[in-house]
């Protein structure tokens, strides 16, 4: 396909200076541009006569950049409403910027579709001017994943695209936009004895979580995104709408064609932009008791996961908090618990289920060192005990005012877990840096919060570097690099080294055959070539 | 002595829900909109679940006054817990002259009836936000009211109970029987699971009037009017601190 936008033919000698030869012949065609005064990018294809590359070249000269920008935002404007289009500083800002800790860049534009069809109308206006597209949730997440690295429109699905389509109480699936976040989603249930588990930290978007494969504390019983989501509705950067799984299905399982639907998840909107969810509900547990168990060292209670694993208890949440991560929890939470490692467990099932469960659990923490186990039962108590863990990374920043964490998140076998934990508190310690650790050991997952100052590159350097060498071990002990967070801008490198270059390429083709122009979130999960 | 708890229950839009104020201005639109339990209806719920759980109740019955949907509120606080439920049915088209009164009137009368020994209520509805249909019951009744109820013990003579005022917390004692209304900091409510839900269709639940009770249903409050709030106006920027200071002392909220 022919590169539509303002046709320049290139100097030879400037081709040379960008590393071609200079027999090759070159169109170079000019991307949309969309303010005067600040370059995207261009696109200089090459169509030799046997191959053709793209590449990037610093910006050409603003030839019909102002007129390219205007018309842009006006067909924009056509689509979703003159209300809906926007490039005022506060809300590109915002629209770049996740809770992570790497700085975003602004997109040029921010829209504010209500529609599938809306959104599909914007794709192609989009891919006619050669402008990413950036897809934007609730903007949750932690690595950089809606920051528009070379500009573009930032596709914001969630503020007028926020109903819940269906719910089938009955079959336990329900049918949502991206604007449903969990919370709000658990909300609506709340009398018909339903409820979503997967619950990361913050109260991200649904669909949002389908493109991060997101997970939780409940992913050991009820499983991560990935497990839990049957069929997607996703608008491809040429605006075609496709259902990963087939129109309208929900079935439970299905042999019909390829796994669409495990193709998007966790695809960060690299590959399209996803516009409704059809997730699996489950059944609110009959009876819950929630217990905290303190233990002398790490290893003590990583044992213990290991072995009530093992024993196949299907425990619903198994979380441990570091020594570190309990002290800034009591200050934060106003909790008052030994500053010791902990583990904070979640038992379902009916009573008789949990009274067993329980037994058994405490027989294995006992036979490990562990404490006196602390319950929660009436709601309210166990609400706070949960609050406190997934206010861990506020409670870890609070812990030194001003500065940003670095939050790691490896994830290994569970039989790995012990070594893991232990060598990569020895490193922070050797580092002198505060890292407290908290994680989802039932899945072998776990996160670190690297404190640093943001003013102090040499510390954000040794918190880099103690990240990295955790994730290198990680994928050294047959794990993985990002057990929930997503690769995002800043795991590029180790995507490459978890998968070897013939495994990154094929995701590179697959990308190229449904992102030609590479227009779909630039600059994520890998690199282009 | 196990205790005998009536709890009044009220079907109200969800809170969630953005409402919308119908065209005649009589009322908001209720039609097609997602109802669930008054929020602190849940919790009165929940504390009488809580003694039956401390073995302090040994019957909870659940009532609520409304149209036919009035039976999913009951059928939530049945699964909840409850054991069984008394639905007073009120016509659609008299619901909205169905006024506090009216239903201190019913709940007075039930209690009496039923021997109870502690009428339980939200402290107030969402919907119109009154507050006083505890205070009211307890009056027709001649019973002591313990409202906005954050804790509730059990005494030897009665009840222990501390009460969220404005100026902090009351703490106040009171004979049985007693009126008592649920603040948000009492508890927070269980959810309803499947098997309970499943099991609460089979527990029992008594249909009546207001006519059978001997309650006169005349309304004593008229509605003139229901208005959106003024819808909020652009801001001005202003470029400068000296910009802002001129705009404060020329709308009058700065002296010179």
């Amino acid at each position: 396909a022919v590169m539509r936008g303002v046709p320049q033919l290139l100097s030879r000698a400037r081709l040379v200076r960008a590393g071609f030869s200079a027999s090759e012949p070159v169109l170079a065609v000019q991307a949309g541009i969309l303010q005067p005064d600040k370059f995207t990018q261009t696109f200089v294809q090459i169509r030799g006569l046997k191959s053709s590359k793209v590449i990037y070249q610093a910006p050409l000269t603003a030839v019909d950049i102002a007129d390219s920008g205007k018309q842009l935002k006006q067909e924009l404007e056509a689509i979703v409403g003159p209300g809906n289009v926007s490039s005022g500083e506060s809300v590109v800002l915002q629209h770049g910027q996740d809770e992570g800790p790497h700085p975003g860049k602004s997109p040029d534009i921010v829209v504010f579709p209500s529609s599938t069809g809306e959104v599909s109308e914007v794709c192609k206006i989009c891919t006619r001017h050669n402008v990413p597209i950036i897809p934007y949730g609730t903007g949750t997440g932690l690595e950089g994943g809606i920051s528009a690295v070379e500009g573009g429109v930032c596709v914001n699905v969630s503020k007028n695209m926020n109903k819940i389509l269906q719910i089938h109480q009955e079959d336990f699936s329900a049918v949502v936009q991206p604007g449903i976040s969990r919370e709000m989603l658990n909300q609506e249930m709340r009398a018909d004895g339903l409820w979503f588990p997967v619950d990361p930290g913050a109260d991200a978007s649904v669909c949002g979580m389908c493109a991060t494969g997101a997970s939780g504390t409940n992913a050991v019983r009820y499983g991560t995104m990935k497990e839990n989501c049957l069929n997607l509705e996703v608008v491809l950067a040429d605006g075609r709408i496709i259902h990963t799984a087939g129109i309208g299905s929900r079935p439970k399982k299905s042999s019909a064609g390829y796994n669409l639907t495990s193709l998007f998840l966790g695809s960060e909107g690299t590959l399209g932009i996803i516009t409704s969810a059809t997730i699996c509900l489950h059944a609110i547990p009959e009876s819950v008791a929630a217990a905290v168990v303190g233990f002398p060292t790490v290893q003590n209670a990583v044992d213990t996961v290991v072995m009530t694993l093992q024993c196949s208890v299907p425990m619903a949440r198994m979380e441990l908090l570091d020594e570190v991560q309990m002290k800034a929890c009591n200050e934060y939470s106003g909790l008052s618990y030994p500053e010791t490692p902990h583990l904070f467990l979640e038992f379902h099932g009916s009573e008789s289920e949990v009274e067993s469960q329980t037994e058994t659990v405490r027989d294995i923490a006992a036979d490990n060192e562990g404490g006196e186990f602390q319950w929660a039962v009436q709601q309210e108590d166990r609400t706070k005990l949960w609050t406190a863990r997934h206010r861990a990374y506020y409670a870890d920043i609070a812990l030194r005012p001003g500065c940003r964490s670095l939050t790691t998140d490896v994830c290994v076998p569970v039989s790995a877990l012990p070594d893991l934990v232990t060598a990569t508190k020895a490193d922070i310690a050797e580092n002198g840096l505060i890292g407290p650790m908290v994680g989802h050991v039932g899945d072998g997952n776990f996160h670190t919060m690297l404190l640093f100052d943001p003013a102090d590159p040499e510390e954000f350097r040794k918190c880099k570097e103690v990240a990295n060498k955790m994730a290198r071990s990680a994928i050294a002990l047959g794990g993985t690099c990002t057990g929930e967070h997503g690769v995002g801008q800043g795991k590029m490198a180790l995507l490459e080294e978890q998968f070897g270059k013939d495994g990154i390429d094929v995701m590179r083709q697959i990308k190229g055959a449904l992102d030609p122009q590479q227009l779909m979130n630039p600059g994520k999960v890998f690199s282009r070539n | 002595m196990a205790l005998k708890v009536l709890v009044g229950c009220k079907r109200v839009i969800d809170y969630a829900v953005k409402i919308r104020i119908k065209p005649d201005k009589l009322g908001v639109v209720t039609e097609g909109v997602k109802h669930s339990m008054n929020p602190f209806d849940e919790i009165a719920v929940e504390e009488a679940m809580r003694m039956k759980e401390r073995k302090l109740v040994n019957e909870i019955i659940v009532v609520s006054c409304g149209p036919a949907q009035a039976m999913e509120t009951i059928r939530t606080a049945l699964a909840m817990g409850a054991d069984r439920g008394i639905h007073v049915e009120i016509p659609l088209d008299q619901m909205d002259t169905f006024q506090p009164l009216h239903v201190s009137k019913v709940l007075a009368k039930l209690a009496e009836k039923e021997k109870v020994d502690i009428v339980m209520l939200g402290k107030l509805a969402i919907d119109d936000d009154s507050n006083q249909t505890a205070q009211m019951t307890a009056s027709l009744l001649d019973w002591p009211q313990g409202v906005f109820a954050s804790k509730i013990d059990k005494t030897d003579a009665g009840l222990e109970i501390i009460r969220e005022v404005d100026g902090g917390l009351e703490t106040i004692r009171t004979t049985l029987p007693a009126v008592l209304s649920a603040d948000l900091r009492l508890n927070e409510p269980r959810y309803a699971t499947l098997p309970n839900i499943m099991k609460a269709k089979k527990k029992k639940v008594d249909k009546m009037t207001p006519a059978d009770l001997g309650v006169d249903m005349a309304p004593r409050i008229q509605i003139v009017s229901v208005e959106d709030p003024p819808v909020r106006e652009a801001g001005q920027t202003v470029a400068d601190v000296d910009d802002l200071v001129a705009k404060l002392k020329e709308k009058g909220f700065s002296s010179a």
